[in-house]
């Protein structure tokens, strides 16, 4: 008896130290990795602090123009740097004060998706409410046809939405964004999804107490989807700062087209530039990330799960 | 039926009506807009889609599609893309949920190393392109050490070689939202089942394979759709990374409708749109039934 406890014992320690030591190397391999994931973002940042000629030097190889005319000089080699030789804030003071395209274009990005984010929030909850509170075949039949335009890739709804956006005569206009921003589906079933958790006896207990509808939609769904709201908000926030194929179709002119389009454009030339600016049009999406991650990573979990 | 209990039925009834009056009021703003901006259109592309041109409206059935389906470009374009997500959608799957797997079996500093590989999907494409350009231009980084190993250089943009690295592109934007969606589903699995197949001794892999696949199969499947999806808006990358016409290897169904557009020919750009509407239509119904027979038993 007691001989077999012993032994017993010993597999545990044992398993214990073998589990000690995958993990070790678990962590290794997993940290490694996700430095990986960081560096390109830490490169962009530090890079925009370099001197123009020290980008020149690091990267002239790749970004060379041929129509600078002048001396030149290219390094032989291309030299990846995390840290500048000298903290320079030059390309912020061009970008800033010198070029005021780069303002222009990013405030067009604000112009273009505060709107979306705030009114397709708006429209949801509404909409979210009615999915919750009203359940019939005909509204989860509704609710399924929502998914499947939430699935559907923006090159099958790009046509319907440019037909209808040159009836309206909204083409070139920031209309022509807004508006099927503003009606996309995925907000809705985000918020759909988290309403329907909300149990029913709070609202049966709200109803007797006398609330209305707006009451209870007003006084408690909203206040208890507080965080899928700011969930919500962020995941349509980054898709739309991020958006590239929307202006290209339905904006000709290129005047209004968002940063992350322009960003494409900018010349070989000013290259140093670039980074600035790469990190002047991150800084809202790592403000939003830094304040926000709990809320994106809630509401990336429930959207997981589609029959749910 | 006494006089009360009628009037208690029709004053149900009267609250009935109210209520459905209330739930369409709270659904129509949305309901509007999706009419107007997507369905309504929609029908507008079928029909489009099935004649000769906008005015004259002779039906011409399946000309249009056989004439997109045989026109090269659009060929070029859905062999591309189809084959980039056959690639790049499995890859992403199996790396995340892998990963999800090594940060739930208690690593430390769990939320720090999450908030790492969900870090990309934070950062505008845009600036991140340039950092692409400088490791896998002929003469960057990439190459650089290639040479560095004895190797030749490699031409990425510009070879059969582009879509790797647009996948590395793809994978490192989207591993860390897949991998917060596993984490969740590997958390929510029972404890219970698992430490009663540890203590009838099942191996690490028969818990994995007989257990948690099943807990995870829905959550495989919405990884899956979402990826696919994702795929699909890889166009953003490439463009950015080589404007409007790329390497072949890289011309991708968005090129395609984008240079469609151009020419504004409503008939090939409803016809294509309602081809990949389909082959999505059928892409993800197969994935919803095989999860309904895989994920059977778990259920509830």
């Amino acid at each position: 008896m007691r001989r077999r406890g012993r032994i017993h014992r010993q597999t545990i320690s044992q398993r214990h130290r073998k589990k000690k030591i995958k993990n070790i190397f678990s962590f290794t391999f997993v940290g490694a990795f996700a430095v990986l994931f960081l560096m390109p973002i830490i490169l962009t940042i530090s890079n925009s602090f370099m001197a123009a000629s020290e980008i020149t030097s690091n990267y002239g190889k790749i970004f060379a123009t041929t129509d600078t005319g002048g001396k030149k000089f290219i390094a032989e080699t291309v030299t990846l740097k995390f840290i500048p030789d000298i903290v320079s804030f030059h390309q912020y003071i061009t970008v800033l004060l010198k070029s005021p395209d780069y303002l222009l274009k990013f405030w067009n990005s604000i112009i273009l998706v505060a709107p979306i984010v705030i009114f397709q929030i708006v429209v949801a909850s509404l909409a979210a409410y009615s999915f919750t509170r009203f359940r019939g075949r005909l509204k989860e039949m509704l609710f399924f046809a929502y998914i499947i335009l939430m699935l559907m890739p923006y090159q099958v709804t790009l046509v319907p939405n440019y037909l209808v956006s040159n009836w309206l005569k909204l083409i070139d206009t920031n209309w022509a964004i807004w508006l099927p921003g503003i009606f996309s589906p995925f907000a809705v079933y985000l918020l759909t999804k988290f309403m329907r958790r909300i149990p029913e006896s709070v609202i049966e207990a709200a109803k007797i107490d006398g609330a209305g509808e707006w009451q209870i939609f007003r006084l408690i769904a909203m206040p208890l989807c507080k965080g899928a709201i700011y969930s919500v908000a962020i995941l349509v926030f980054i898709d739309y700062w991020n958006m590239v194929e929307q202006p290209l179709i339905l904006l000709s002119d290129v005047e209004k087209h968002p940063l992350s389009v322009f960003l494409s454009k900018i010349n070989a030339g000013e290259i140093g530039l670039a980074f600035a600016v790469a990190t002047i049009y991150m800084v809202p999406t790592l403000l939003v990330f830094l304040y926000g991650e709990d809320y994106l990573v809630e509401g990336i979990t429930y959207q997981g799960g589609i029959k749910g | 039926m006494t006089k009360l209990k009628k009037e208690r039925v029709v004053s149900k009834r009267k609250h009935d009506k109210r209520e459905r009056m209330g739930s369409v009021l709270y659904l129509a703003p949305s309901l509007l807009g999706v009419l107007l901006f997507f369905v309504l259109p929609f029908l507008v592309v079928i029909f489009y889609s099935l004649v000769d041109n906008p005015i004259s409206h002779n039906f011409v059935f399946l000309d249009n599609f056989t004439k997109v389906a045989s026109n090269s470009a659009f060929q070029l374009a859905a062999k591309n893309t189809l084959k980039f997500s056959l690639i790049a959608v499995p890859l992403a799957v199996l790396l995340s949920l892998g990963l999800a797997i090594l940060l739930e079996g208690g690593l430390p500093y769990k939320s720090q190393l999450r908030t790492f590989f969900l870090s990309p999907m934070m950062v505008p494409i845009a600036s991140i392109v340039l950092i692409w350009q400088v490791l896998f231009h002929y003469n960057g980084v990439v190459n650089n050490a290639l040479l560095g190993f004895g190797l030749d250089k490699i031409d990425w943009m510009k070879s059969s070689y582009a879509p790797v690295v647009i996948v590395l592109l793809f994978l490192w934007k989207n591993l860390g939202y897949n991998m917060i969606l596993f984490m969740a589903a590997l958390s929510s699995i029972p404890k219970d089942i698992i430490e009663v197949a540890q203590l009838e001794s099942a191996s690490e892999w028969k818990i994995f394979y007989y257990i948690k696949t099943r807990y995870l199969s829905s959550t495989i499947l919405f990884v899956t759709i979402m990826s696919l999806i994702n795929s699909f808006k890889v166009f953003r990358e490439v463009y950015l990374l080589t404007g409007d016409y790329p390497f072949d290897t890289l011309y991708m169904l968005q090129h395609f409708m984008n240079n469609t557009f151009r020419s504004l020919d409503y008939q090939k750009l409803s016809a294509a749109a309602i081809i990949m509407a389909v082959v999505m239509i059928i892409i993800i119904g197969i994935l919803f039934i095989t999860e309904n027979r895989f994920g059977r038993d778990v259920e509830g």
